[in-house]
């Protein structure tokens, strides 16, 4: 890493890493299972299931939407399992209260996610270009999110990338619901997330509608 | 009840469906005729909103699909050709869940279920896992399931391919009670000449996207000067092969749909 673990260290002088992990870990399991059940979207055309669905007399924004809440409850509750096992290998936020928000926050990472899986499920119509999305978008998003470094003292690009990727501001706010340490502040962490959500799931919805069978 | 007029799809350079034209009345059956690849799947693909049109018009119950989609969906039930079954559910539970998404009340729902399951002779697996399903179990229940609820017009794409003929006349017996009773506009696709000949009224042949004969099974045969529809189909079908050869080879004609 070598740009100093800094600002986020000085926390009551308990720097460790992995606490300061915790959060990137956490939102790295709801990314993945996000994007993954975003992504059945596929198998479901594949196997034919999708055709019943998109036949069937329900607007399909609203398929789309309880399909995502579905999916985000899943990735959601992948996370809390994530977070009750750093509890009990050591990890202990600045404030049990704030668990509540963190999970608010967890379940706005997962929606996010499972809309990006979605678009990506309904442009592509087999699984081929599922590893070039995972190795190219995903595994990028979650490198650069700022969920195995800190983002203080960035190099300025680097720095205005952190800041483009939404991941980043999710984990910026657990970290800052966690730890009681963040970098953007934790309004601007939410108000960044949920707006981009929103974008998302919109943008998600409107692929969704014009899969064509 | 449907009006399809000039209608269109092109995947890519290949034209699929190409500028047909028909109307179907409401409560009537009407078949589509066509050997494989004429565009069957893809019209009715198009005329239930799975599929968007190159060009061309299309109305089905006064709705368009392509404006009016939602309104349209509420009009039609479907079989398709391919597999459509949840393999993870139970062949119950892929019945409740089409009773649950066509909103059929509770009650109702049961009782159907519970006697469409018996028809398709499903009763004893009824708690079996589809994926553990014999292709012709899998074919009876996706009509059991098609037949769930009680739409104003039935699609049915090549409903019998690979029932037993027992299962198969069940089936149109009970579309013909159907379509007796709540007056159900029937339009399925077929490659059994007979099939067509007595339970449609009118027919329709497709051949390399194009409509080439419509009309009753008695007007295709008297067209053609022939006896049966199955002789009917293949004239009418070899003709337009021979002619679509003779203008590509003689007057260099463009093979637009046409071979
Ligand atoms: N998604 C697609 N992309 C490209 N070509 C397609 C697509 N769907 C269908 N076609 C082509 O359109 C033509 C018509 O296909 P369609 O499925 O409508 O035939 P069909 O009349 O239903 O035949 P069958 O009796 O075999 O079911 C075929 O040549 C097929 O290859
Ligand atoms: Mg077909």
């Amino acid at each position: 890493m070598g740009y100093g673990f800094g600002s986020v260290f000085q926390r009551a002088g308990e720097g460790d890493y992995i606490e300061f992990l915790a959060p990137g870990i956490i939102g790295m399991s709801i990314i993945f299972t996000a994007v993954f059940s975003g992504i059945e979207v596929i198998w479901d055309r594949q196997f034919g299931f999708l055709k019943e669905m998109l036949a069937a007399p329900i607007p399909r924004h609203s398929i789309m939407i309880g399909r995502t809440l579905g999916g985000a409850t899943v990735a959601t509750i992948q996370g809390l399992i994530v977070m009750l096992i750093s509890f009990v290998l050591g990890f202990h936020p600045a404030s049990w209260l704030a668990v509540f928000p963190a999970v608010l926050v967890m379940f706005l990472i997962a929606l996010l996610f499972t809309s990006v899986g979605t678009i990506i499920g309904s442009l592509l119509s087999d699984m081929q270009g599922f590893q070039l999305i995972m190795n190219f978008l995903v595994m990028p998003l979650f490198f650069l999110s700022g969920a195995l470094f800190p983002l203080e003292g960035l190099p300025k690009a680097l720095s205005v990338i952190t800041k483009l990727d939404p991941l980043s501001y999710g984990i910026d706010g657990l970290r800052e619901l966690l730890l009681g340490v963040g970098h953007y502040g934790i309004f601007i962490d939410i108000a960044a997330l949920s707006a981009i959500t929103f974008f998302f799931l919109m943008l998600g919805g409107y692929f969704f509608k014009r899969i064509q069978i | 009840m449907i009006e399809v007029k000039n209608l269109t799809k092109k995947f890519g350079d290949f034209t699929a469906v190409d500028d047909i034209s028909f109307d179907v009345k409401n409560g009537e059956i009407f078949a589509f005729l066509g050997p494989n690849g004429a565009g069957k799947s893809t019209t009715i693909k198009m005329l239930t909103t799975l599929l968007s049109q190159t060009s061309g018009k299309i109305k089905l119950n006064g709705y368009d699909p392509k404006t009016d989609s939602d309104a349209v969906r509420r009009s039609f039930g479907i079989v398709f050709q391919d597999p459509s079954l949840d393999d993870e559910l139970t062949a119950w539970e892929n019945m409740e869940f089409h009773g649950a998404l066509y909103d059929i009340p509770k009650k109702v729902r049961r009782e159907r279920i519970e006697k469409l399951i018996g028809f398709v002779d499903l009763t004893d697996r009824k708690n079996s896992l589809v994926k553990e399903f014999s292709g012709g179990m899998k074919r009876r229940l996706e009509i059991a399931r098609g037949l769930l609820h009680h739409p104003k017009i039935m699609f049915l794409d090549e409903p019998t391919l690979g029932l037993d003929p027992q299962t198969r006349n069940h089936m149109w017996e009970y579309l013909s009670g159907l379509n007796k009773t709540e007056g159900t506009t029937v339009f399925f696709t077929t490659h059994y000449m007979e099939e067509a000949e007595r339970i449609a009224q009118r027919i329709a042949i497709i051949d390399h996207g194009k409509i080439i004969a419509i009309g009753t099974a008695d007007d295709l045969k008297q067209k053609t000067g022939t006896s049966s529809l199955e002789d009917a189909f293949l004239a009418l079908t070899v003709f337009y092969w021979l002619w679509g050869t003779v203008l590509v080879l003689f007057f260099k004609e463009p093979a637009r749909g046409i071979i």
